[in-house]
């Protein structure tokens, strides 16, 4: 019955969501070019390009050689050349082999120039842990190119947000860097249909709550959701921010929630030292918001090791809903 | 006349051009010798404060591979890239002006001598890292390729690039999807300190062009109608969407690498022996001998190009720096999210 499916919200993993995107953008642009290993008839190593290729032939959605440095150098002369590239790394750890074409080059040009010229570039990294792929299969590493001048640094969190970013960062005039975590590419959400942007650079609270912040970004605000409902139960009301975008940071919705409920909580998967989440207190520490602070910040964030293979260890290792419960307790009964 | 006396046995450049276009490429030679020249003395008089990279010797690779290049063609260059900027008709005012560091030079004092750029030209940019020009140099060529626009892209790289992956990668790349590049490689000898024998498995660089199935041709790059020969016969081959090709020029920078080389790796012997290869003598030479110039007018072109750079440097240093807080303009496109 028709009747039904009109009253149901639509449901999209978060890859097909991903997918809906570069199909409306290639339909609507020809600019639009797909690059990456294995994206074309394999669908790409996590089946988020799927399909495409079938639609729009091997010249658009394009399998690059095993050459990251290379490759990514060639999105950024297409782009600077009228082409919109999506680059796609097959995993987010083999940016390290094209830190150079990301930093050196996409991320500077325009500023080297004198503004003469722009890099609409998107580029997908399948970042995170818990898929069992140990160290170099598995990293967060957001917060590398979060601290450099010339990118934008995304992170949805779900499949709504992950075809409206990919969307606006398609907009954007300049390099847009897009981390999604593998454990979510299998999650269901509503996704709108048709044509739509969520906005660079603005957070979205997940849930309102009085007590205490928790600020989490990524796959961390699904476990950030989980705890919090535990602690409802407990009379602990948390507010749960999704970061969504690194850089540039939101810093308006943060100091908004924190002067309101006097306690933060960073949960982020990257490395802690260094992470996102220092980024966040220090947001907070050097801003009005410091005052209405009632406890220490709390970092939660990944061991200060690589990520390792053995479940059980690499769990351990970065944040879990019990870690978020733990921190939030000894919080809002003012035990730190 | 010229066109009475067409001399089948001349020189390709002489059979190839006209004669307003060999005075051309001479005055773009002698615009690039006394550019450098000009740096240098600059440098002297405290007026830059960054290093430089002087392409002094090496004039005749820079213009006679840009021979049948238009606007709408693309070049990327590298860290020695002042000669390809003129070759590609940049204005010398705006050159010397970012040099200089100032508001009115091409990256508005920006980016300096390492990332002189003139888009509107063509000119996607000289690069501080060695071997950064190459994948993006096969990147503009994919554009020209799917948009069809025709256009050429021609990658100057140094001897020292072609042990970066990223040189490997590229040409793999361009070979693999037929590209319209054309990869000029400038082997001066010498990556820094180091020598093409000590640093490279290969007595030619052109000979990795086997690797990728692509045509390498090594070139006397002292020789203008040379580098042209095999230059314009690659880019036509690239036009023709027959794919990218690899044509290295042999040549030699009389300078050190940059103000803080000592020398210490060559001797005086082979830098006067160069030196007595010089290209703009060969270039007038031959303009000479086909009578297409008179000795004065030769030396009419390089009076008026050492005018031209005077001014340059004149412009330049009237010009305004930048405003400190407009430090951080640019970063972001106006208008986006930032």
């Amino acid at each position: 019955m028709n009747a039904m499916t009109k009253t149901e919200l639509r449901e999209l993993s978060y890859a097909e969501a991903i997918r809906e995107a570069m199909d409306i953008a290639l339909a609507s642009d020809e600019r639009v070019v797909l690059m990456g290993e294995d994206i074309g008839v394999y669908g790409g190593a996590f089946q988020v390009t799927g399909d495409l290729v079938e639609k729009y032939g091997t010249d658009r959605v394009m399998d690059t050689p095993i050459s990251e440095l290379g490759g990514a150098g060639v999105a950024v002369g297409a782009a600077l050349t009228g082409l919109k590239p999506i680059f796609e790394f097959q995993f987010s750890d083999f940016a390290a082999l094209a830190m150079e074409q990301i930093v050196n080059q996409a991320a500077k040009v325009r500023y080297m120039l004198g503004g003469s010229v722009s890099v609409p570039l998107v580029m997908r990294f399948p970042a995170g842990s818990g898929t069992g792929a140990a160290a170099q299969h598995s990293q967060s590493i957001e917060a590398w190119l979060g601290h450099v001048p010339g990118l934008k640094v995304l992170q949805p969190s779900t499949p709504e947000d992950a075809k409206g970013m990919l969307l606006a960062a398609l907009e954007d005039p300049d390099p847009v860097m897009i981390f999604e975590h593998k454990i979510l590419y299998k999650m269901k959400g509503h996704v709108p249909e048709g044509y739509y942007t969520t906005p660079i650079g603005k957070a979205a609270i997940r849930r309102p709550g009085k007590d205490l912040t928790i600020v989490a970004t990524s796959m961390m605000v699904h476990k950030a959701m989980a705890a919090a409902e535990t602690l409802a139960a407990e009379g602990i009301d948390a507010e749960v921010i999704d970061l969504r975008t690194v850089r540039p940071m939101d810093r308006e919705t943060v100091l908004a929630s924190v002067r309101k409920t006097g306690r933060l909580v960073c949960v982020y998967e990257g490395v802690k030292t260094l992470g996102v989440g220092a980024e966040v207190s220090a947001m907070v520490a050097e801003s009005d918001a410091f005052d209405f602070l009632d406890a220490p910040i709390v970092r939660l964030g990944g061991a200060e090791c690589p990520i390792p293979y053995n479940p059980e260890l690499e769990k351990a290792v970065v944040p879990q809903v019990p870690d978020i419960l733990d921190a939030a307790r000894n919080l809002a009964k003012g035990r730190i | 006349m010229a066109d009475t006396l067409v001399e089948t046995n001349a020189p390709y450049a002489i059979r190839t051009y006209s004669p307003e276009q060999l005075k051309d490429a001479l005055r773009k030679m002698f615009l690039i010798r006394k550019f450098e020249e000009g740096a240098e003395d600059s440098y002297m008089r405290g007026l830059i404060h960054g290093t430089m990279h002087l392409s002094i010797g090496q004039e005749a690779s820079a213009v006679g591979s840009c021979m049948s290049l238009t606007d709408a063609d693309k070049i990327t260059s590298t860290h020695r890239g002042h000669g390809h900027c003129v070759a590609k008709n940049a204005d010398l005012g705006k050159m010397f002006a970012e040099f200089f560091g100032k508001e009115t030079g091409y990256c508005k004092g920006r980016g300096g001598s390492m990332h002189i750029a003139d888009p509107s030209k063509g000119n996607l940019g000289a690069n501080g890292i060695v071997g950064g020009g190459l994948p993006i140099a096969v990147g503009a060529a994919l554009s020209a390729k799917r948009l069809g626009t025709g256009a050429v892209t021609i990658c100057f790289f140094g001897d020292g690039a072609n042990n970066e992956g990223a040189f490997h990668e590229s040409l793999n790349m361009a070979a693999v999807w037929k590209l319209p590049v054309v990869f000029v490689c400038e082997n001066n000898k010498y990556g820094m300190s180091t020598s093409t024998a000590r640093s490279t498995a290969v007595k030619n660089i052109a000979e990795r062009a086997a690797a990728y199935s692509m045509p390498g041709v090594t070139v006397d790059g002292n020789d203008f109608s040379a580098v042209t020969e095999a230059v314009d016969a690659a880019v036509a081959r690239a036009r023709a969407g027959e794919g990218p090709s690899l044509v290295e020029n042999l040549t030699y920078r009389w300078r050190g690498h940059s103000k803080s080389d000592r020398n210490r790796y060559r001797t005086k012997e082979e830098i006067s022996e160069w030196m007595e290869r010089d290209p703009i003598v060969a270039m007038s030479n031959l303009l000479v001998a086909h009578k297409i110039l008179s000795e004065a007018e030769v030396a009419g072109l390089e009076e008026q190009a050492t005018q031209v750079i005077k001014d340059a440097i004149e412009f330049a240093a009237a010009s305004p720096d930048p405003r400190i807080e407009d430090a951080t303009r640019d970063v972001y496109t106006e208008g986006a999210a930032a």
